[in-house]
């Protein structure tokens, strides 16, 4: 199993600091949910894990090796990061959209390989979009673009999926369709981050919820334990008597 | 297989585009020429097949499929259809260099002056643009710096001929700008395909990133894209493609935006996939257009190249703008 450990992780944007010592220690096969109001440090955090931000000070390790010294080529198929803003450029297809999951995996001058094709079905299928692989991007709606960016992170096969508000502006059909699928790939051993603002599906879905405020760590643990009306009071402001309760909508058949 | 078919056909084009540039015009030139040619006749129409017409298609398709290629590299970087050579200020600055060379004379000391002092303008251009962009600009970032650097280069270029010595020297630099291969000969060949064709190559290791930047710089990077490399690539290729036909040719505008634009359909969509094509088509549209002005320039008043692509490239243009409006989110 993969593990992704974070040691007194810091980081200043000018005078501002976005994350002050957070330590995490994260192990494949668990939902991981980042949680805490906007401006916390979540996106931040999450972009340091991908290795698309580095950290003023600390360390962070993928399983041994610190995380600034694997190859560029090994991070993209390790991680995969889903950006929180769901756009194409281009009015590609679907299909064509989530073989660009496949890009790290690609050698030069070359087409894509029987593999490539095989696991850009089973993303597919795993987002259940295979029968929009032939529509053009333009065309869907946001619920479906954001299953069809999310089938471009599962395409790449990777051990850590980071997700910044995967279900955000999604109705709660399609808020619940994206979290069984995140819990799905938690299942199969895959390290699963997301940042969310959903508290409700946080606590119904999460193995282990960890709460933010202005970029100190205030509880890690448990969706019970994180999520408990004390702390929703501290950091939201907000009284949720006995804690967040789990979402109790269920898809229907 | 979609995109060999393509390419076969713009390559088909290509071959079409130049017989005909080769093979029209006013002296009697035949297919009964070309054999002369090769036979090493000096008979005055196998002089001009030979020494005019053969380096100046030549030179368009050079010139034609490096505006192609940087425009669909420069839209796919930029993620946005109306990115062109002439937005990022390269065409701009390396108008100025040639400018500067023309305006004191230094053609006359040193033949290739003109080639050298436009790539030099490129560059210093590209450098710039660096410089005010920084090291992890965003696109929007670098199209304002590209539009800034470019504003820079014309408002210099208009100076050196607002101060020009005497009405013949502000003619030569006004008649050059607007571009041409009226004065194409095997020496320009022989300077521009170099630098040419090494920025094709250059632009050539860009597809793949480009694909991925389709979702944003921060999907690009977590999937393995440099961003620093690719920016380099994208200038440096741009660079050379552009600076190396604005040297011999003067500035040649919109073939970069109207070519991509009219082939993305064809492609998927896919960025990547544009740049051959574009380069192709790109050549095409130089080759068929400077042929469009030989057969409709009178005795005495020559019809340039730079003017006819404006004229058909500007109200495309428009027309982009407001449909790129329509379509915002």
């Amino acid at each position: 199993m993969t593990r992704l450990t974070l040691d007194d992780i810091s980081l200043n944007y000018g005078d501002r600091a976005a994350l002050e010592n957070v330590s995490l220690d994260l192990e494949g096969g668990a939902l991981v949910a980042l949680v805490g109001p906007n401006g916390a440090g979540k996106s931040t955090l999450l972009r340091i894990c991908g290795g698309l931000l580095d950290a003023s000070r600390g360390s962070i390790r993928l399983d041994d090796a610190p995380l600034g010294e694997v190859t560029l080529a090994k991070r993209a198929r390790t991680i995969a990061y889903l950006a929180p803003d769901g756009r194409s450029a281009w009015p590609m297809s679907v299909r064509r959209i989530v073989a660009l999951g496949r890009a790290p995996y690609l050698k030069p001058l070359r087409a894509l390989s029987d593999e490539d094709e095989t696991q850009i079905d089973t993303a597919l299928a795993r987002a259940g979009i295979a029968h929009l692989a032939d529509r053009s991007f333009a065309t869907l709606s946001s619920g479906e673009r954001a299953r069809v960016l999310l089938a471009r992170a599962l395409a790449t096969q990777a051990d850590v999926l980071l997700l910044d508000e995967p279900t955000a502006a999604l109705d709660p059909q399609h808020q619940l369709a994206v979290m069984g699928i995140l819990k799905a790939e938690a299942e199969r051993g895959v390290l699963v981050i997301l940042a969310a603002h959903a508290l409700d599906l946080v606590a119904r879905y999460s193995d282990q919820v960890v709460l933010l405020e202005q970029g100190h760590i205030i509880a890690d643990g448990p969706a019970q334990d994180s999520l408990s009306e004390a702390h929703i009071a501290r950091v939201f402001g907000v009284s949720a008597p006995g804690g967040i309760k789990p979402t109790e909508l269920e898809l229907s058949d | 297989m979609m995109d060999l078919r393509l390419n076969g056909f713009l390559a088909l084009a290509v071959l079409l585009a130049s017989l005909a540039s080769l093979f029209s015009g006013g002296s009697g030139i035949g297919f009964e020429t070309l054999t002369g040619l090769l036979a090493g006749s000096d008979d005055l129409d196998v002089l001009i097949l030979g020494e005019l017409r053969a380096p100046r298609v030549l030179l368009g398709l050079l010139i034609g499929s490096g505006l192609g290629a940087a425009g669909a590299v420069l839209q796919g970087y930029f993620r946005n259809p109306l990115a062109d050579p002439g937005v990022v200020g390269v065409s701009a600055s390396a108008g100025l260099g040639a400018v500067i060379a023309l305006y004191f004379g230094l053609s006359a000391s040193f033949v290739y002056a003109v080639p050298v002092s436009a790539v030099g303008g490129a560059a210093l251009g590209v450098g710039v643009l660096l410089l005010l962009a920084g090291a992890r600009a965003s696109a929007t970032t670098l199209i304002l710096a590209g539009v800034a650097v470019g504003a820079i280069a014309t408002a210099l270029t208009g100076l050196l001929m607002n101060m020009a010595p005497n009405p013949w020297a502000l003619s030569e630099i006004a008649y050059w700008l607007m571009g041409s291969l009226k004065d194409a000969s095997w020496n320009e060949v022989r300077f521009a395909a170099p630098i040419i064709i090494s920025g094709l190559l250059v632009l050539a290791l860009t597809p793949r990133s480009l694909d991925t930047l389709s979702l944003g710089e921060e999907t690009a990077r977590s999937l393995g894209v440099d961003m620093a490399r690719l920016r380099f690539l994208v200038i440096g290729g741009a660079a050379l493609v552009v600076g190396g036909g604005v040297a011999v040719s003067g500035a040649i505008g919109f073939v970069g935006l109207v070519v991509p634009h009219l082939l993305r359909p064809f492609v998927a969509y896919r960025p990547g996939a544009l740049i051959l094509p574009s380069a192709l088509g790109g050549a095409v549209l130089i080759v068929l257009a400077d042929l469009t002005t030989r057969l409709m320039s009178g005795p005495g008043m020559p019809l340039y190249l730079g003017v006819l692509t404006a004229l058909l490239g500007a109200p495309f243009f428009l027309w982009l703008v407001r449909s790129t409006q329509r379509n915002a989110p």
